[in-house]
């Protein structure tokens, strides 16, 4: 066995051990432990990527020494060491971007708390990404659950505390309904890691045994798992949640967390039940009608309000709508445009976020848009950035948006019958966040005599650059999308 | 149908204790509800794995007189699994008090919808 093949564990037990470790340090050597374990994970999960590309294959790894029925599995191929890669490297820049704010947001005593939370959160998405077993996942879901609330609420009013209590309504709701899902799955097949229990369901389908059983299943696992990460008619909590924690905390939980569940999803598809068995199942189709209605509302919703960052957390419930329609769809190539959405989604989201922040504190903390008027001028990097943004959320040529627009569409016309809602509510879609988004645009490019202040380049550096990565990174992805396409082809032909 | 209902009986009766926990959890407005609507629902997940977990007439898995084979003893990872579901669920629970500890301190009140109205009034 190579020795990159430890990696996957190394990076989670790491990122645990940070944050036990950083119970005990104070709040600034805490972030310096957690920036390095970031960059050491990246390092590690991309030195795994390039492995598996070599190899070309999955590798199976063994927790403890009881081999296959009986003992924990991690799994790794190349869309997991991707996904964990890209994960990290959205971490680090949003928690660069959003660092003096949580310096001012964050009471000084309980910032290494913050870290706390921050690692808990890392390990339990690579735990998801990586992990072979289903009761493993749960465990790990529930974990991501409480340090996302703890980011929700380490920011103390009373608009964050009641949102920490929606979030935890709402996914209790979607882990005791994915613990019944795993219970019932684990009483007609026997088993708990994800292979033998595809297996065994290849045999029950072919026996016809247990059809309602195994449909009730998928759908429950299904609606789980949509609710946790906040599909549209579940979505009521999300834009407090985004809307008023510290501005890190919001970019990691719009572009990480929500995406871990999704993952765990497409892991369950195709590991665990079986792509063919979930396209033949109508559980898809209600999946597809959701989707699309979420396309429409997050972004009504979103022209709606009148609140900068609670516009970006409703056209978050839109984005998470095209991420469903993909899966909807039922086809490999939708699921190929779902992940790519993902990657795409998290890298403009976060963004978004960290933009809006800097415009914001330019007109003096109000994040109502006649205060921010003419902020571009006046914090011209945020102002770029968030221009750069919204282009690649409306879908313009070069940024990401575009390109994850144009897989959803093609993959949409090689269905029979889903292509005409798809891009119909895709072209609609389209239309309602350019509006949204442009008018913001419009509005912060309004030159207006006001006595807020300007901030130069030289006094936001680290926020400045922070911000020029997110561009590149998003430009790479809109330029350069096909070597990321085939990456994510080879690996969910891995998966199956 | 209804002879299978019958014969699991204790699994039937962890559906219906699931879903009496789940709608509470989601529909009452009382915080303090909430949670026990949480717990129930945890509850009859437990139920239901240790309903399946045990087959009649065989013996918890601990061997005595040397007997290995398997056809003797009940499979003991559903009880393994409700320890760790137990776990889970306790924190959870403790979050969700320390939660609702906090929101009451600061509005008087455990009606979800009418701190939400107090908060709106404020404008935060």
């Amino acid at each position: 066995m190579d020795f990159v093949q430890n990696f996957p564990c190394f990076s989670i037990v790491l990122s645990m051990f940070a944050s036990i470790f950083s119970s005990a340090l104070n709040g600034k050597h805490a972030k310096w432990l957690n920036t390095a374990v970031l960059i050491i994970i990246s390092i590690m999960s991309g030195c795994l990527l390039f492995y598996l590309i070599g190899t070309g294959q999955s590798y199976v790894y063994m927790m403890g020494r009881f081999p296959a029925p009986w003992g924990n599995e991690i799994r790794a191929g190349i869309l997991e060491a991707l996904m964990a890669l890209f994960f990290c490297v959205i971490m680090l820049l949003s928690l660069l971007g959003g660092e003096s704010h949580i310096k001012a947001e964050v009471d000084p005593e309980k910032v290494n708390l913050y870290y706390i939370m921050i690692n808990l959160l890392l390990s339990s998405l690579l735990a998801l990404i990586y992990t072979n077993d289903l009761f493993t996942a749960y465990v790990f879901v529930e974990i991501n659950t409480i340090s996302a609330c703890g980011l929700i609420m380490i920011r103390q009013t009373g608009r964050t505390i009641e949102a920490a209590t929606r979030y935890m309504i709402m996914s209790l709701l979607g882990s005791g309904l994915l613990l019944m899902g795993l219970c019932m799955l684990y009483d007609m097949t026997g088993h708990l890691l994800m292979s033998n229990i595809k297996a065994s369901i290849e045999v029950i389908v072919a026996e016809g045994t247990y059809t309602v059983p195994l449909l009730v299943t998928i759908g429950i696992i299904c609606v789980a798992l949509a609710i946790k990460s906040a599909l549209y008619p579940f979505h009521s909590w999300l834009p407090d949640a985004y809307g008023y924690s510290t501005v890190s905390s919001a970019a990691i939980l719009s572009s990480l967390v929500s995406k871990g569940y999704i993952f765990l999803l497409i892991k369950i598809f195709y590991r665990v039940i079986g792509f063919d068995i979930i396209c033949n199942s109508k559980v898809i189709n209600i999946l597809f009608v959701f989707g699309l209605a979420g396309m429409i509302m997050g972004s009504l919703n979103a022209i709606r309000e009148n609140d900068i960052r609670r516009m970006i957390a409703f056209s978050s419930v839109a984005q998470i709508g095209y991420i469903y329609m993909g899966f909807g769809l039922g086809t490999e190539f939708g699921i190929l445009a779902s992940v790519f959405h993902i990657i795409s989604h998290a890298a403009t989201k976060s963004l978004l976020f960290i933009a809006a922040i800097g415009l914001t504190d330019v007109s003096g903390k109000k994040r109502q848009f006649i205060n921010l008027t003419g902020a571009g001028y006046r914090n011209k990097v945020a102002g770029f950035a968030f221009t750069i943004g919204s282009l690649s959320m409306v879908g313009i040529p070069m940024f990401s948006g575009f390109v994850s627009k144009l897989l959803f569409a093609q993959a949409a016309v090689q269905t029979h019958n889903k292509m005409l809602p798809t891009l119909i509510v895709l072209a609609v879609s389209t239309v309602l966040n350019a509006i949204y988004f442009m008018k913001t645009v419009i509005r912060i490019y309004t030159p207006i005599e006001t006595e807020y202040p300007t901030i130069p380049f030289q006094k936001c550096k680290v926020y400045g650059i922070t911000l020029i990565c997110f561009i590149v990174l998003n430009v790479i992805l809109g330029m350069c999308s096909q070597p990321i396409v085939d990456l994510i082809r080879s690996g969910l032909n891995m998966f199956a | 149908m209804g002879a299978n209902l019958f014969t699991n009986y204790g699994e039937a009766v962890a559906m219906i204790l699931f879903g009496i926990g789940f709608t509470n959890l989601l529909l009452q407005k009382n915080l303090i509800k909430k949670i026990i609507g949480l717990n129930i629902m945890d509850t009859a997940i437990y139920l239901f794995l240790a309903e399946k977990g045990y087959i009649q007439g065989r013996m918890a898995p601990i061997i005595v007189d040397g007997v290995q084979n398997v056809e003797t003893y009940i499979n003991p990872i559903p009880s393994g699994l409700v320890l760790t579901g137990i776990v889970v669920s306790v924190s959870v629970s403790a979050l969700m008090l320390s939660l609702t500890i906090r929101l009451y301190q600061r509005y008087q009140t455990l009606d979800l919808d009418e701190i939400s109205t107090k908060l709106k009034k404020e404008g935060l």
